[in-house]
């Protein structure tokens, strides 16, 4: 009898708690930085495109949504001649970008893309590419990479040295 | 003329209230739920009534091939039909009433027995194993809580002396019947949610267990009356708590009268949701047992207590 009347004064209690609903589209939700949401390509220092269309994301993906397709510049540096994702099978469960050994494929806190057309939700690589460097700021794998792709010369590169002359004695 | 005018303010403000009770039972749910509530349509969500109701208009009206036809369309204009009737004997203000009959409260408990009829024969009508399952524990519930519904008010009567529910305000004018007849009130209150079967006592319609209960097979406006009709009855409950035990219209006079009664009404009405909102359902056999091992003896006790006070205090 008491515990009836505790729980239906607890239960009034709860008029005057913190709302859990937000008013979403007035009162827009805070997403924490590292939120999985909408993915982008990224450029890097330079404003080269970051991707070397490697295919790890598209290998790891689960859901099998990210197609792209190699290609080679006139340096000999792969880049995707095609990248698309297919946001109406994407889970948001961030594999790509863990897997992405360049930083170039990011997840970024953005939900909110519906479409009235599902072929809108395909995003192509000029959808997906930003000017910008995304979360990693200052990156450039191809100045830490050994290779060189006309980025920078042959030891040229961060915690790299330059190239030993084996014919000179005074090494 | 004057006639007409108190029967259609009563009918509109009745039909009304019901109808904006659906919109402030999801809001005041939604407040005791820490959540937000309807609040799209109009200002505040308060078209969301006209919404629901042009919805309800527009839904495909179905009848099973399999129920019978007649006594199926018949049952929720019954519930309906009671609730409304028995307003006629409620006094909004001193000279607001339809009908100011001498036997007001017995009419009030006959409409009410009345009403068991819409749900049994819904239920039966529906020919659904479901349906018929709610109406059966229905007619045993509401027969169960009817007995004491009609003792718990035998205090206030005798307090009274008058079956009218005029003459029980009036008598209230040197203190509230709530006061002497406390027990009377809860078990009254308890009754209440049961004759309307609210949440707590839901088990006729039962949504875990039943489908839907009696209304399984109800859509379109038919649902949509056992639905308004249900709305009704909390508010018929809550009119009949605050005339029996909280003297109506009484009320310091810098407000009307009837304004009085309707704060008073809107107050019971809120509590109704608030019990919704934080009570479990019983099993069917703790209801029965709450009713016949508990809410009876207590009720008959308190008939003899207030029996005895009142002789003990007329021979003085």
């Amino acid at each position: 009898m008491l515990s009836i009347l505790r729980s239906i004064w607890y239960t009034f209690l709860h008029a005057f708690h913190k709302r859990e609903t937000q008013g979403y589209p007035e009162k827009l939700p805070y997403l924490p930085p590292r939120y999985r949401g909408r993915i982008i390509l990224s450029r890097d220092s330079d404003g080269n495109e970051r991707c070397v269309a490697c295919n790890l994301c598209a290998a790891v993906c689960p859901v099998d949504c990210i197609a792209l397709q190699a290609a080679n510049d006139e340096n000999g540096r792969r880049y995707p001649e095609f990248f698309r994702i297919n946001f109406s099978r994407c889970i948001y469960c961030g594999f790509c970008e863990e897997a992405c050994p360049t930083y170039a494929i990011q997840l970024i806190p953005d939900f909110e893309m519906g479409e009235y057309d599902r072929q809108n939700m395909v995003y192509e690589k000029e959808h997906l590419l930003i000017s910008g460097e995304g979360k990693y700021h200052g990156y450039n794998f191809y100045n830490v990479a050994g290779v060189d792709m006309g980025v920078k010369g042959t030891g040229k590169g961060e915690n790299e040295e330059a190239p030993v002359d084996l014919k000179n004695l005074i090494h | 003329m004057k006639f007409v005018f108190i029967i259609a303010g009563v009918l509109i403000s009745v039909l009304t209230i019901a109808a904006g009770l659906i919109y402030v039972e999801r809001r005041l749910l939604a407040l005791f739920q820490d959540r937000l509530g309807p609040n799209r349509v109009g200002p505040f969500g308060l078209l969301q009534v006209i919404a629901d109701m042009i919805k309800i208009f527009f839904k495909e009206d179905w009848i099973p091939p399999f129920a019978d036809k007649a006594v199926f369309v018949m049952a929720p204009g019954i519930l309906i039909a009671t609730i409304l009737l028995t307003f006629a004997v409620i006094p909004f203000a001193d000279n607001f009433i339809v009908l100011d009959s001498n036997i007001g409260l017995l009419f009030f408990l006959g409409n009410s027995s009345l009403g068991v009829y819409s749900i049994v024969l819904g239920g039966w009508a529906s020919n659904n194993k479901y349906s018929l399952l709610g109406s059966i524990r229905a007619s045993a519930q509401m027969l169960t809580y009817e007995v004491f519904m009609g003792l718990s008010l035998v205090g206030v009567i005798m307090m009274a002396d008058s079956f009218s529910l005029r003459d029980i305000v009036e008598a209230q004018r040197g203190g509230w019947f709530v006061i002497p007849q406390f027990v009377g009130f809860v078990i009254f209150f308890i009754a209440g949610i049961a004759e309307t079967h609210r949440t707590p006592f839901d088990i006729p319609e039962a949504d875990g267990e039943l489908v839907a209960g009696y209304h399984s097979e109800y859509s379109g406006m038919k649902f949509g009356m056992f639905f308004v009709g249900e709305y009704m009855g909390v508010t018929l409950i809550s009119a009949l708590i605050a005339t029996l035990f909280f003297g109506g219209w009484l009320g310091p006079s810098f407000l009307p009268p009837a304004f009085w009664f309707f704060l008073k009404t809107a107050f019971f009405i809120c509590m109704f949701i608030l019990i919704r909102a934080s009570l479990p359902r019983p099993r069917y056999d703790q209801l029965m047992e709450l009713g016949w091992k508990v809410l009876l003896p207590l009720v008959l006790l308190n008939i003899l207590i207030t029996g005895g006070v009142l002789i003990y205090t007329h021979s003085l």
